[in-house]
């Protein structure tokens, strides 16, 4: 199959695989590139000059949006999410390692909240909380409770609705890593760690976290990235507090300038950098562990 | 009969309340509320086919005449077979490029990140991103110009089915790519030496080998791409310039209208619209014996 000359088909293959890699991140060129465009320039080439005009512009706000309040919602709930997302599956995935009742209907809700459709999933959400609302407001009439009938407006919000959104789409990604990681994790080292005396929180703790840290680090990436992406869940959840996508998308109708651009180069400038550092992160640990072996138990010394 | 294992209850536990309280909950939520009635301002408990019946209004007296209901739901399988069988030949074709040509596992390790990096980024931005390109005075139609190809700038190449297709693409190849690159790794590489030398041809090793073993993946990144293309509406918005009929954006706008029950009738038959679908590919892979 593989001899020492390619044959012609790795040719054209490889210039599938060019073509579909230019597909993928050419657009995203171009619209950074056309972010940069001069004061004059319209949203499409040719480029009218070289500035940094439309991000001055939008430093100073677009319209009447906030959009940088926007961006600090999604990236707080995007870093609860990658927390919780990093915890919950953790702690499931040594859950699924043993037998335990409801094991099978556990993780057949999971796959199932992947494949729903995300606005059902919104929607559900969304109906949820409006007749939770409705049943706060009867018990504050009902029972004359102040607060509840002056000031109440909704439970929805980023950290109820929304968050819970997000979770359904984040954590089925971060359980199917965590399997992935466990089908392959030698549990030599539990056992050694066992016989020397450590209690299951310590084995945890010293041997298995730093052992599968670099995969906990991916799940991390996933749901932060999945959060400060996710528009489809948010869209009837979020309430009233819109996210970056929300705004985003509302934008895409009502501003024709290249501040739209600008937008979208930071956001990816904001994803790129997270992309990248989080991938560094995992090679340099990946680099050091061949190089010393496993530094699993460092802690206990 | 084992005593319970107490320690993974409680390790699951915070997972498990997580999709009770927004999955399981809502979802039953909706399924009851897709039988209340509604006004203007208000819904009401009760029990009633109305939100069903109004879905399916003369779908059946006016055949062969399509209903809205059908036209729609027409519109988007039409959708989800093209993107389907577009993602599913690239994805295919990109994923065995990566497994059976590229040599070594760093080499194949930075391709596939290379895949997977726009996946983390964000789906309206790599939208929008089409716009310059294929605008009215985008670059394709200025080059089409240039080259004198076409004597006036195409319409059809945004807001459009054809850039709605194109970002569908877009967006979810990688849905079909991880699964079947995921198949791919899983054969071992002499079963097709044996294939070889039995005399098989590449095409036939193709045919009969690699893709017959292949089969979960495709199967998996197939639920994938169909179910997110079939509730989708956001792609459907922007590529298709909010012209373009949708079940997601039918639900999407009785929500607004606060018309909850009627959204909700119509998400129970969205949700039995894809499980037929799903059940139907099962039918040809058992999934869960591969994962």
């Amino acid at each position: 199959m593989r001899g020492a000359t390619r044959t012609r088909s790795f040719y054209y293959l490889a210039a599938v695989f060019t073509a579909f890699i230019i597909f993928l991140y050419g657009p995203m060129a171009i619209i950074v590139l056309l972010s940069f465009q001069g004061p004059e320039g319209g949203l499409t080439f040719p480029m009218n000059g070289i500035s940094v005009f439309w991000f001055e512009r939008l430093w100073e706000g677009v319209g009447v949006i906030d959009i940088w309040r926007a961006f600090r919602r999604s990236v707080g709930l995007g870093l609860v999410v990658m927390v919780s997302t990093v915890v919950f599956s953790l702690a499931a995935g040594l859950a699924f390692r043993q037998r335990f009742f409801g094991a099978s209907f556990v993780f057949f809700v999971v796959v199932s909240s992947l494949i729903v459709p995300s606005i059902v999933v919104s929607l559900g959400i969304g109906l949820q909380f409006q007749l939770l609302d409705n049943v706060v407001m009867w018990f504050g009439e009902r029972y004359d409770i102040a607060y509840v009938n002056d000031e109440f407006q909704t439970t929805m919000g980023l950290f109820t609705s929304a968050l819970g959104a997000h979770l359904t789409w984040t954590l089925p990604f971060g359980l199917l890593i965590m399997f992935a990681v466990f089908n392959r994790f030698n549990k030599a080292h539990e056992e050694a760690a066992r016989d020397l005396g450590a209690t299951p929180w310590q084995t945890i703790r010293f041997v298995v976290i730093p052992i599968i840290i670099p995969s906990l680090i991916g799940v991390a990436l996933f749901g932060f990235t999945l959060s400060y992406d996710e528009l489809a869940r948010t869209q009837q959840a979020a309430g009233s507090t819109n996210t970056l996508p929300l705004d985003l998308q509302g934008l895409t109708t009502t501003v024709t300038t290249p501040e739209i651009y600008a937008l979208g180069t930071v956001t990816l400038a904001v994803s790129f950098a997270i992309i990248f550092s989080t991938l560094g992160l995992v090679m340099y640990l990946q680099r050091r562990r061949s190089a010393h072996g496993t530094d699993a138990g460092e802690g206990m010394v | 009969m084992k005593r319970w294992n107490n320690t993974a209850l409680l390790q699951v536990a915070p997972l498990g309340a997580v999709f009770l309280l927004f999955f399981i909950v809502p979802l039953v939520l909706t399924l009851i509320v897709s039988f209340w009635d509604y006004t203007e301002y208000a819904i009401i408990p009760d029990f009633t086919f109305r939100n069903y019946q109004e879905i399916f209004e003369g779908c059946v007296t006016r055949l062969p005449d399509l209903c809205m209901t059908f036209k729609t739901y027409w519109s988007t399988f039409k959708f989800s077979f093209m993107v389907w069988l577009l993602t599913l030949v690239i994805g295919f074709t990109v994923s065995y490029f990566l497994r059976f040509h590229v040599r070594t596992m760093t080499m194949q390790v930075v391709l596939f990140l290379l895949c997977t990096i726009p996946f983390w980024t964000s789906n309206v931005i790599r939208m929008i991103a089409w716009i310059p390109l294929l605008g009215r005075n985008g670059l394709v139609n200025q080059g089409l110009l240039e080259v004198g190809l076409v004597d006036q700038g195409l319409d059809w190449l945004l807001y459009s089915e054809f850039s709605v297709i194109l970002a569908f693409v877009h967006l979810y190849t990688l849905f079909m790519i991880v699964p079947i690159f995921n198949s791919m790794l899983r054969i071992d590489e002499s079963v097709l030496e044996a294939a070889y030398d039995a005399g098989a041809s590449g095409w036939q090793t193709l045919v009969n080998v690699v893709i017959p073993l292949c089969r979960p993946g495709i199967a998996i990144g197939s639920i994938f791409v169909i179910t997110i293309i079939m509730g989708d509406f956001i792609t459907i918005g922007i590529m298709g310039g909010q012209q373009i009929a949708s079940i997601g954006k039918v639900i999407h706008v009785e929500m607004q209208y606060l018309q909850f029950p009627a959204a909700a009738a119509n998400a129970v038959i969205l949700l039995a619209a894809v499980l037929m679908i799903i059940y139907g590919l099962t039918r040809v892979v058992d999934i869960r014996k591969e994962l």
